[in-house]
């Protein structure tokens, strides 16, 4: 093996750089690519979270079923969380298909609005939070309510989470990491943004049709 | 060139605290998730001989209470399976192995990695802090049931129980971050030449546990995140309508039953999160120790990965006791037989690997030997507890006590220990102590059966598990009594005897023999490292590249006994392809 190739494998073992330029990728080296590296990451705890969120379902069904379990109105804020959420993801989805062109403004541009979309999301969550409470539905009260708030929480943690990437990909993007860079980084927002929405669609759809009557249904339990 | 250079070298150590503490080489991540493992197990077998000497001689230390006995029971269980076992086969094993056996630098996040163990040092800090509260740590059992585990009257009602959710759930978070680069370094890191189909066993395990516990533990933290929710908030996921002590709560309406189905969900794989990776290394060990190829490697990784699956569809067998539906009963009592089957399969094969083989009886190889009897004999007993009709009777006594610590408590403890004889010199680039080893090997092995034997007829005698003492029951002799403290003086035995293994662990560093680079003579890649102990980044300025498999041993025609897997095409010993195994079995 000669220097070079040498030192290709050493950075692309470590993650840091896309392969030298004319030289074939192998499955080796596209293994090794930072984009497949962190590709790969993020599907698996994509994987993790889905089984997350699918338990917690699964027992809010589950709970739902039992006599004393009332369906709670859904607030109307959670229309616009909802239209903010599907707002970033398109927006995020532009921004991934432009980064790879000439103009290096539209992206960063695209970017940062999908950002701000999720925060403005956890802010009007937020305000749904006090019109129920206002509503006197407390954690504590009855199933439906608890796991509202509950879920609602995890989901506007796993977006918090997501702000983190987020900024993380718009300093390196801003940094000196190029187009190409900046293209596997900003796909990577957009698939999470995407998770989240579904995620979210998820949950409010269970919210809002299963209901006790639903629940026991499924459960086949009597009420 | 010059970024390159900078990317080869871009979290290189340059001080003791970057190099040994706040360290983000897998290696050294590995030896510190090992040694907090160790350390919290010592405690744990410590709280058994604490539990056995109340069993053992009742009333005769009047220090052990009836909340003491159940705060060390369930902090005992909790420890050993969780605390230990999984953090040192995933944080310790996993760490130190998947990279070197897969022929990469380090895992893929090293910051990530890092951070796990120390996420993983704060869950057993707050664990510990359950012990310095106000009422103790909890004492609800292991498996922490609502509604008692968190109700007056339990030990540790209070903060101990807050405290354990608390530690479960920051213990997941660690092992999350761990997972997710174990499954990724696996996916994306491996050198070139390295297949899936030329991992060793022991990575394809403990990829497989990962897999695993990526998917199992979510179900424990959406049980413990509800039930600690029921506990500070007084919310009612798990609490139905109750009167406690006289005094009627504010719960309503909630499901211990789903506390249970939730919980298992996680605590069946988690058996498995434990064995798969001690499957995969016991194969290695035998193949080494063997001087021969494992039997049917790729019957072997599809075995690792159908009990993976498998694992996830009979948690309710934990749960013929809870009523439940006869055809549920009867779906969960066959798919846990049919887990059997590819298990039986993996039985097979070690022990086609041993025979005719060139057997080395030195410590690891006896280790293994002991895991697969054991592994066995602990086995056969769980056809009998996944039987609807056999378990209900047995289920609350002593026979599944010995059953379980057969299956995953005592086999992956050897299969650690083994582990441990065979990689020390790796690690440390010093051999252990033979004598010490075989001391070990031989207490542990005799005692843990002299232990756990006797437990069968007791459980079959009816003897009820999880009491506090058994005055007043007429049915169990006075025998069964003596056969108790038979038991706990050979388990005091036993667990002093550790002590020895971790004398041994610590004096080899300073003093023991130094060890060849390759001083098992094995082929798989992590015995090639230019350096004995590896230095950071593994492999010097080129990765290896891999030819074969792991488990080129007594090839005919070759200069040795073995071949590595980074020998020249040239040399042979590749593995089988699948045409020539349907070829010789045609």
């Amino acid at each position: 093996m000669n220097t070079s190739s040498s030192a290709v494998l050493r950075a692309t073992a470590n993650g840091r750089d896309d392969g030298i330029p004319g030289l074939p990728l192998t499955a080796f080296r596209r293994r090794a690519r930072p984009q497949s590296i962190y590709g790969v990451g993020l599907w698996v705890f994509i994987g993790v979270a889905t089984t997350l969120f699918s338990l917690f379902i699964t027992a809010y069904i589950m709970r739902m079923s039992s006599a004393d379990a009332v369906a709670i109105a859904m607030p109307r804020q959670l229309w616009l969380s909802t239209a903010l959420l599907v707002l970033g993801s398109v927006l995020l989805q532009r921004a991934s298909m432009t980064a790879a062109g000439p103009d290096a403004l539209a992206p960063r541009r695209l970017l940062l609005a999908g950002g701000a979309c999720a925060l403005a999301f956890l802010v009007v969550q937020w305000s749904a939070w006090q019109f129920l409470l206002a509503q006197q539905v407390t954690p504590a009260g009855n199933p439906g309510g608890s796991f509202f708030y509950l879920l609602t929480a995890m989901h506007g943690l796993h977006v918090i989470g997501g702000l983190i990437g987020w900024t993380l990909a718009a300093r390196a993007v801003w940094g000196n990491v190029g187009p190409a860079g900046a293209a596997w980084r900003i796909a990577l927002c957009a698939r999470y943004w995407h998770f989240l929405l579904l995620v979210w669609l998820a949950l409010f759809a269970s919210f809002t049709w299963i209901t006790p009557e639903v629940a026991r249904i499924i459960c086949r339990t009597a009420a | 060139m010059a970024y390159a250079d900078e990317a080869a070298s871009h979290h290189d150590p340059q001080t003791f605290i970057t190099k040994y503490v706040w360290s983000q080489d897998h290696k050294v991540i590995a030896v510190q998730y090992a040694s907090v493992a160790i350390l919290v197990g010592l405690i744990g077998v410590t709280l058994s001989n604490i539990m056995r000497l109340q069993i053992g001689f009742p009333g005769v230390f009047a220090f052990i209470t009836p909340e003491r006995y159940y705060q060390y029971v369930t902090m005992h269980g909790m420890i050993m399976v969780i605390y230990l076992l999984t953090a040192l086969f995933l944080g310790g094993f996993g760490n130190y192995l998947i990279p070197l056996m897969v022929g990469a630098r380090d895992m893929v996040f090293p910051y990530m990695n890092m951070l796990s163990f120390w996420v993983y040092l704060v869950s057993v800090i707050v664990l510990l802090a359950s012990f310095f509260v106000p009422g103790g740590p909890t004492g609800a059992g292991w498996t922490l049931y609502p509604p008692q585990a968190i109700l007056p009257g339990t030990p540790g009602y209070d903060w101990g129980i807050i405290l354990m959710l608390v530690s479960l759930l920051i213990f997941i978070v660690a092992t999350t971050m761990g997972g997710l680069n174990y499954v990724t370094t696996v996916l994306q890191a491996r050198c070139e030449g390295m297949t899936l189909m030329r991992m060793p066993l022991s990575v394809w395990g403990i990829f497989t546990a990962t897999v695993l516990a990526l998917l199992a533990f979510p179900a424990l933290f959406v049980s413990g995140i509800m039930m600690l929710l029921d506990k500070t908030l007084h919310t009612s996921f798990f609490m139905p309508a109750l009167v406690s002590m006289g005094q009627v709560t504010n719960y309503r309406g909630g499901s211990p039953l789903l506390f249970q189905h939730l919980f298992w969900f996680f605590g069946h794989p988690e058996v498995y999160i434990v064995a798969l990776p001690a499957f995969g290394i016991v194969s290695d060990l035998i193949s080494v120790h063997a001087r021969k190829a494992i039997f049917g490697y790729r019957m072997m990784v599809w075995a690792i990965v159908v009990i993976g699956g498998l694992s996830f569809v009979v948690w309710a067998h934990h749960m013929f006791v809870s009523g439940m539906n006869p055809w549920f009963g009867f779906f969960f009592a066959t798919s846990t037989l049919i887990i059997a089957v590819p298990t039986a399969i993996k039985v097979y094969n070690w022990v086609l690997t041993l025979w005719n083989g060139d057997i080395h009886l030195s410590v690891p190889m006896l280790f293994t030997l002991a895991f697969i009897l054991t592994f066995l004999s602990g086995g056969l007993t769980g056809l009998f507890l996944g039987n609807v009709s056999v378990d209900i009777p047995l289920s609350g006594t002593y026979f599944v006590v010995a059953h379980f610590h057969m299956v995953m408590g005592v086999a992956p403890l050897l299969v650690v220990f083994g582990a441990i004889y065979h990689w020390y010199p790796k690690i440390s680039g010093r051999m252990l102590d033979d004598r010490l080893g075989k001391f070990h090997f031989w207490v542990t092995f005799i005692g843990t059966y002299l232990i756990y034997f006797p437990m069968h007829y007791l459980g079959v005698l009816g003897m009820p598990r999880r009491y506090y003492n058994f005055d007043g029951y007429q049915f169990i002799p006075p025998s069964a009594l003596t056969l108790n403290a038979f038991i706990t003086v050979v388990a005091l035995v036993v667990g002093a005897s550790q002590l020895v293994f971790v004398y041994n662990l610590v004096w080899s560093v300073f003093r023991g023999p130094k060890a060849s680079s390759n001083p098992w003579r094995a082929a798989s890649l992590e015995w090639f490292t230019p350096e004995t102990p590896p230095k950071h980044n593994n492999w010097g300025p080129a990765l290896p590249v891999v030819h074969r498999w792991a488990y080129a041993y007594s090839v005919p025609g070759a200069s040795e006994d073995f071949i590595a897997q980074t020998a020249p095409l040239s040399d042979g010993g590749m593995e089988p392809e699948p045409y020539e195994v349907k070829e010789a079995i045609a």
